[in-house]
């Protein structure tokens, strides 16, 4: 069973990213269960989508300290998430601030997230939106995660599934951001203590 | 095989097609809203789909088509039961010939909405039969249950998912479709289809009879299960009951299980999960029905097994339940708390760091933002009491707007400001409304105010869609579920005809006309209105203009547009505002407010 939870910021694309990653596990043969956040929340509040993989699942909904897997596209959403993430789990974040309206000190909460998250990426947001926009950055991230392995599946079979669901362009221009963040990520785990950190290091 | 991952509703909205729905309808409402658009985003021939003005039409439309022997889905959220209640209430008596299943997806938390009722007592309070799905795939099957329950029955059955039902999806499979009657046509029967004392009395006594007969039945049905053995017992429903199968797993301490999916509740199951049971723990959202019921079972058959829930407060009373909630109060019933803590702790759980909450905003780029804003320069200083309503605007009443003293429910503004005022005739009373809110059930008090001579400021905030629940038509916009062009309703047309004299409309953006606009309904006496119109910026990419950007050498670092406007693209940097590209849409509602004139770009509207 693989327990995914993808925090982002109402309008981000978290309910995209749950549906690639549940579309792709069931082209894999695996079951999926999930929840999104539909609703008043969508307006720029917190959103989180639970997306679970595996053979027998009951619950549509992961609870604390049981995400293998954090997908968080905004840096407070990162740390609003971390109490769901299992002591071992993989935190991939990106650098990104959209600021609530009572504000908050990016650099602080990056340091919560460092002395947190057991596993930790934080991938920056400018070099994405540079090469593939803003609004691709919720597939980038997925592509980061599969470069880790975190998926039950790989990044060849998230493109099939693209090509399946996008006209020609759209799905050219997520391939192209699932590949840029697959490798973000590589080149990260490559640079030690700049990319992947263990809670431990 | 064919699987699919699926949404709750569009899982529900595929059944109905699978069950042979003819004709469906409803008016949005989180969390139903996907059914009716899978529907018809569907397009299958021969099935007819729309939005209709407000659930009680829906629920009408559907009982005349249903009448004729169709097939028909009514959609709403649980408060849109309450204004279709009316014909619901009474279309039991009268019965149907096709079937007719009245969907109310329920919002335990609540999540979207203004109440935590339950649908399942609505349904034993109307004496109507009511199915409850746990899941995505069990939902699918289930709707075409309903169907058939409702024809075997000859009345309207209710099917009631929850949020964690209708918003969460699952891999479902695909099944062929299940054979259904075809449409008879109506039959001409006055002692059938018109209602009246002797046949409401008469029908009363085969109401009761079927109830009778469908709490036997539905021991058999299945959708309602037991299983397992021992002395203590778990009994849930709805989404719940994954929660209890989770944490049973991963607990290990034999038991039995309950799972109740009806109403009426299937009595004897029930009793023979009883039998032998000292203890019982039950695990459901919102009302305690299963809990209820049980007790009354208890004191039937005469025995002292404790049933331990909601009224016993073992269980939450109000909000939605949780995995790790619902595992906790199985281990504490079963006794296994200590022994078997939750594995997998956080690294965090020890001392969770301190984060800003995020609550909903209006967009970037939003015209209600310009429109309250508007209203807000212009009463300063005056007293003043802002009546609001049901939708995105309903977020106007957050800091910094502030704008927004009432909200009760769809299309109470403008007649709780008529009330206000009556009672502190010295205020000003703004009623704001939206435009799909204004159809809904907004016009009969306009009506209301113009005929018994109600001094009040109507402001319609029209942004052409139905916004909150994901951009739906009405009757304003010219098109129709289905994709079809419609008359365009003129608001403005409408309160001139209901005899609203006083009557302006300005573009919510241009912040200085807004403000004239409303001064000037502020000197005037009787029924105002102002029609606030800009589009919904998340209608079209093409309401993106180019972004505003701040010229730090000019930004002296006031943060008045920051701590005036809310608006999420706009937050202090350092000295300096600062405008998120990403974000900023270029509406340059901002730029008036710039004393230095340090914002600049944007396209002027």
């Amino acid at each position: 069973m693989t327990n995914c939870l993808i925090a982002g910021v109402g309008g981000q694309g978290t309910v995209l990213a749950s549906r690639l990653i549940s579309s792709t596990a069931l082209e894999c043969g695996l079951n999926v269960r999930g929840a999104e956040t539909i609703g008043m929340a969508q307006r720029g509040g917190s959103v989180l989508s639970h997306v679970r993989m595996g053979k027998s699942i009951a619950s549509p909904l992961i609870s604390p300290g049981q995400a293998d897997i954090v997908l968080a596209f905004e840096l407070c959403e990162a740390a609003r998430t971390l109490r769901y993430l299992k002591a071992d789990g993989l935190m991939i974040a990106c650098d990104r601030v959209i600021q609530p309206a009572s504000g908050y000190d990016p650099a602080a909460m990056l340091d919560i997230l460092r002395s947190s998250a057991g596993r930790l990426m934080v991938l920056q947001s400018e070099a994405i939106a540079e090469t593939c926009g803003l609004r691709a950055l919720n597939v980038a991230l997925i592509g980061a995660a599969c470069a880790c392995g975190a998926f039950p599946f790989s990044v060849g079979d998230m493109e099939r599934v693209i090509d399946t669901r996008f006209d020609a362009e759209r799905s050219k221009m997520n391939k192209s951001a699932l590949r840029f963040g697959e490798t973000l990520a590589s080149a990260g785990r490559n640079r030690r203590g700049n990319g992947e950190r263990h809670g431990d290091d | 095989m064919n699987r699919k991952v699926l949404m709750g509703n569009e899982a529900i909205a595929l059944g109905a097609i699978r069950a042979g729905v003819g004709v469906a309808l409803g008016y949005p409402g989180t969390p139903s809203s996907e059914v009716l658009e899978t529907i018809a985003r569907e397009n299958k021939p021969g099935i007819y789909a729309e939005w209709s003005v407000n659930e009680k039409s829906a629920l009408e439309i559907g009982a005349g088509a249903a009448m004729a022997g169709e097939r028909a889905l009514v959609t709403m959220k649980q408060v849109g039961l309450n204004v279709a209640s009316d014909p619901l209430m009474s279309l039991n008596y009268l019965g149907v010939k096709g079937g007719m299943v009245v969907m109310v997806a329920d919002d335990p938390g609540p999540i979207s909405s203004q109440t935590e009722q339950d649908t399942r007592c609505f349904g034993q309070y109307a004496k109507l039969a009511v199915f409850d799905p746990s899941s995505p795939e069990e939902a699918y099957t289930m709707i075409a249950d309903a169907f058939e329950c409702s024809e075997e029955t000859g009345r309207p059955v209710l099917f009631r998912p929850t949020t964690r039902v209708c918003h969460s999806y699952a891999s479902v499979e695909l099944l062929d479709a299940t054979d259904s009657s075809k449409t008879c046509g109506f039959e001409r029967d006055s002692g059938r289809w018109v209602i009246f004392p002797r046949l409401t009395y008469a029908n009363h006594i085969e109401i009761e009879r079927g109830l009778r007969g469908l709490a036997d039945k539905f021991s058999d049905y299945r959708g309602n299960e037991m299983r397992g053995s021992g002395r203590r017992g778990i009994a849930s429903g709805g989404v719940s009951w994954l929660y209890v199968l989770e944490a049973y797993g991963e607990i290990g301490v034999e038991c039995k299980l309950l799972k109740v999916s009806t109403v009426p509740f299937p009595a004897r199951m029930g009793a023979e999960f009883l039998q032998g049971l000292d203890e019982v723990l039950v695990a459901e959202e919102l009302d305690p029905v299963i809990e209820r019921e049980l007790i009354m079972l208890c004191g039937k058959l005469g025995i002292q097994t404790r049933i331990m829930g909601k009224l016993s407060g073992h269980m939450p009373c109000a909000g939605e339940n949780t995995p790790d909630g619902v595992r906790q109060a199985m281990e504490n019933f079963l006794g296994t708390g200590e022994n078997c803590p939750p594995d997998g702790k956080s690294h965090a759980a020890a001392a969770p760091p301190a984060i800003p909450l995020r609550p909903p905003v209006l967009c970037a780029g939003c015209p209600h933002r310009g429109s309250f804003f508007a209203v807000k320069e212009a009463t300063r200083g005056r007293k003043a009491v802002f009546s609001g309503d049901i939708g995105c605007y309903t977020l106007g009443n957050a800091l910094p707007l502030d704008m927004l003293d009432t909200c009760l429910c769809m299309g109470a503004g403008i007649t709780m400001a008529q009330g206000l005022h009556r009672v502190e005739p010295d205020a000003l009373d703004f009623a704001f409304i939206g435009d799909s809110t204004f159809f809904h059930t907004g016009i009969p008090g306009v009506i209301n105010a113009v005929y018994n001579g109600h001094e009040i400021i109507i402001a319609v905030l029209d942004n052409s869609t139905t916004a909150m629940t994901g951009g739906q038509p009405h009757p304003g916009t010219g098109k129709t579920l289905m994709g079809r062009d419609a008359p365009r309703m003129s608001i403005y047309d409408i309160l001139k005809s209901i005899g609203v004299d006083d009557l302006q409309r300005v573009n919510a953006f241009d912040l200085a006309a807004s403000k004239a606009a409303v001064t000037r309904a502020m000197e005037a006496r009787g029924v105002r209105a102002i029609i606030f119109e800009g589009e919904c910026i998340t209608l079209s990419k093409k309401n993106r203009g180019n972004a505003c950007m701040v010229d730090e050498h000019l930004c002296s670092g006031c943060s008045l547009c920051v701590r005036k406007l809310g608006c999420p693209a706009l937050s202090l940097r350092g000295k300096s505002a600062r405008i998120d590209a990403d974000s900023c849409t270029g509406c340059g509602l901002c730029k008036p407010l710039c004393a230095t004139r340090a914002i600049i770009g944007g396209d002027d509207r």
